[in-house]
């Protein structure tokens, strides 16, 4: 258990060190919600009925962000053919790099998610299921995309590669989330649409590291 | 016998068939002429080999 | 029978006849196909508009079909470690995705006369643009990886992980929809099929699987011809 301490401890460090933290994501984040009026017009009522959906949406763009640096850096200084060799699984490795990049960014943007969707005009009531469905969403959109990274690496044109891989994969958690907001404002059964989302996220965070070991391998022969 | 009258609909049908011959003569080039390029890149190479191989 | 297939020289005997076979079955039951299509007189429900579906739902049919042949391909290749498996795995998207193409659009040529929308967020539609994404993400992959066998080991775990994936995401909109009732399912058979319209349905069908097996072994000569040129090359020079 203090082997993966160590690795998460490392990783949590590389992701918030990493040019300020979760600023970037964050401010990313505000930056999309803020086109979306200028987009769309800014009739409050259309905003309204689109917020929950469009900050869930940015949500998810946003948490591409940090992905192309998950692997790459420690592939390009050879730490990562360290943690394959190392006593640990390399699974585990992947599992901290999620786990910190959910932690260091997931976390504050499922924060910023009910800012931001008030600020587009959901009605503040529904705040706190936005953010519980952020929070639990953020997990699967951390470990889907870290099978992307994984896989891209070593490949050219890394950032745009890996939204493209990874978009159909972000499709079933954005549904289930959005899903079980529009449910939870409708006075519907939410229940069910947040554990589809908490089991597609578990099944991301209990699957995800597997396939992400056997890409970081690939990359390494 | 054969019906081609589309009436109203002939917007909407024969595009899709005109599409569907697009892709299929695409794919079907596509696929013979990357065919054509790599045997014949294979049979030059075989050929430089042989040809090496009786000058020594 | 697939033991024999595993070798590639086995393989290109195989395939040196069976291509052409397939490709000219593939041709004569397009022809049939085509024929039984415009003779099928249309209903009063659908209108002329039906013959969109018998292109339409091959199509749809084949977009599926490819992704599973790609995956199994994918799986052998990535257990098995087997060069071949991986030239199939990956010979056979373009072709996927140009089915799954037409699917989308043919299948929007078919809705807007039929249903009045060019577009519905439904399981299977939605499902089948994913889909196409998915193709899309493969080739992606396949042509942003230089090394061939790195290459296709990556698109093999991508392969494996979509496959879980899309019956996820169909489920995931099936639910969806549920949610909204009043959305009514549009099924794309709608009454049960008169025998009038099953025979160029199949037919066609058919000649698209042909056609499919008879591109996809083509393909994959091309492959083993192109990895039998890099070698002499490497032999060559070296």
């Amino acid at each position: 258990m203090s082997g993966f301490g160590v690795l998460l401890r490392r990783e949590l460090a590389l992701s918030w060190g990493r040019g300020g933290g979760p600023l970037l994501a964050l401010a990313f984040y505000a930056a999309t919600a803020t086109l979306l009026p200028l987009a769309m017009g800014p009739e409050p009522a259309r905003l309204a009925a689109i917020a929950p959906g469009s900050a869930w949406l940015a949500l998810a763009l946003a948490s591409l962000l940090s992905l192309e640096r998950l692997f790459e850096r420690d592939y390009e200084d050879g730490a990562l053919d360290l943690l394959a060799l190392g006593p640990a699984p390399l699974e585990l490795a992947a599992f901290a790099k999620c786990l910190a990049q959910w932690i260091t960014a997931g976390a504050p943007l499922a924060v910023l998610a009910p800012v931001v969707a008030i600020a587009l005009g959901a009605p503040p009531s529904l705040a706190p299921m936005i953010a519980v469905t952020a929070l639990v969403g953020g997990i699967g959109f951390s470990f889907c995309g870290g099978i992307g990274a994984a896989l891209s690496l070593g490949s050219r044109r890394g950032g745009v590669l890996i939204a493209v891989i990874v978009l159909p994969l972000f499709a079933p958690p954005v549904i289930f989330g959005a899903g079980a907001i529009d449910a939870y404002a409708a006075g519907l059964d939410w229940k069910t649409g947040l554990m589809l989302l908490s089991a597609y996220s578990l099944a991301t965070l209990a699957l995800g590291p597997f396939a992400m070991a056997a890409a970081c391998r690939n990359a390494l022969s | 016998m054969l019906d081609f009258d589309a009436g109203k609909y002939a917007a909407f049908v024969w595009p899709a068939y005109g599409l569907t011959a697009i892709v299929f003569v695409l794919l079907i080039v596509d696929t013979l002429a990357r065919a054509r390029r790599w045997r014949r890149a294979a049979e030059r190479g075989e050929s430089e080999a042989d040809g090496d191989d009786t000058a020594s | 029978m697939i033991a024999a297939l595993a070798n590639p020289r086995a393989f290109m005997r195989f395939s040196r006849w069976a291509a052409p076979t397939l490709g000219a079955i593939a041709a004569v039951l397009a022809a049939a196909g085509l024929w039984l299509d415009f003779t099928a007189r249309p209903d009063y429900q659908q209108g002329y508009t039906v013959h969109i579906m018998f292109i339409h739902v091959p199509a749809a049919w084949m977009s599926l079909f490819v992704y599973g042949c790609l995956g199994v391909a994918s799986f052998l290749g990535l257990v098995f470690r087997h060069a071949l498996a991986d030239a199939a795995a990956r010979a056979a998207a373009p072709l996927g995705a140009g089915f799954t193409l037409l699917a989308l659009a043919t299948g929007s040529l078919w809705g807007r006369p039929m249903w009045g929308t060019w577009w519905v967020w439904d399981a299977r539609l939605t499902s089948v643009l994913v889909l196409f994404l998915f193709y899309l993400g493969y080739m992606a992959l396949d042509a942003a990886i230089d090394d061939e066998a790195r290459a296709s080991r990556a698109c093999a775990i991508l392969a494996l992980v979509g496959l879980i994936n899309l019956p996820i995401v169909h489920y995931s909109v099936v639910w969806w929809n549920t949610l909204h009732q009043g959305s009514s399912v549009f099924r794309a058979d709608g009454p049960a099929m008169p025998l009038s319209y099953l025979a160029p349905l199949l037919t066609l069908t058919l000649a698209y699987m042909a056609a499919f097996g008879a591109l996809w072994l083509v393909r994959i000569r091309s492959e083993v011809w192109r990895r039998r040129a890099a070698v002499l090359a490497l032999r060559a020079a070296g």
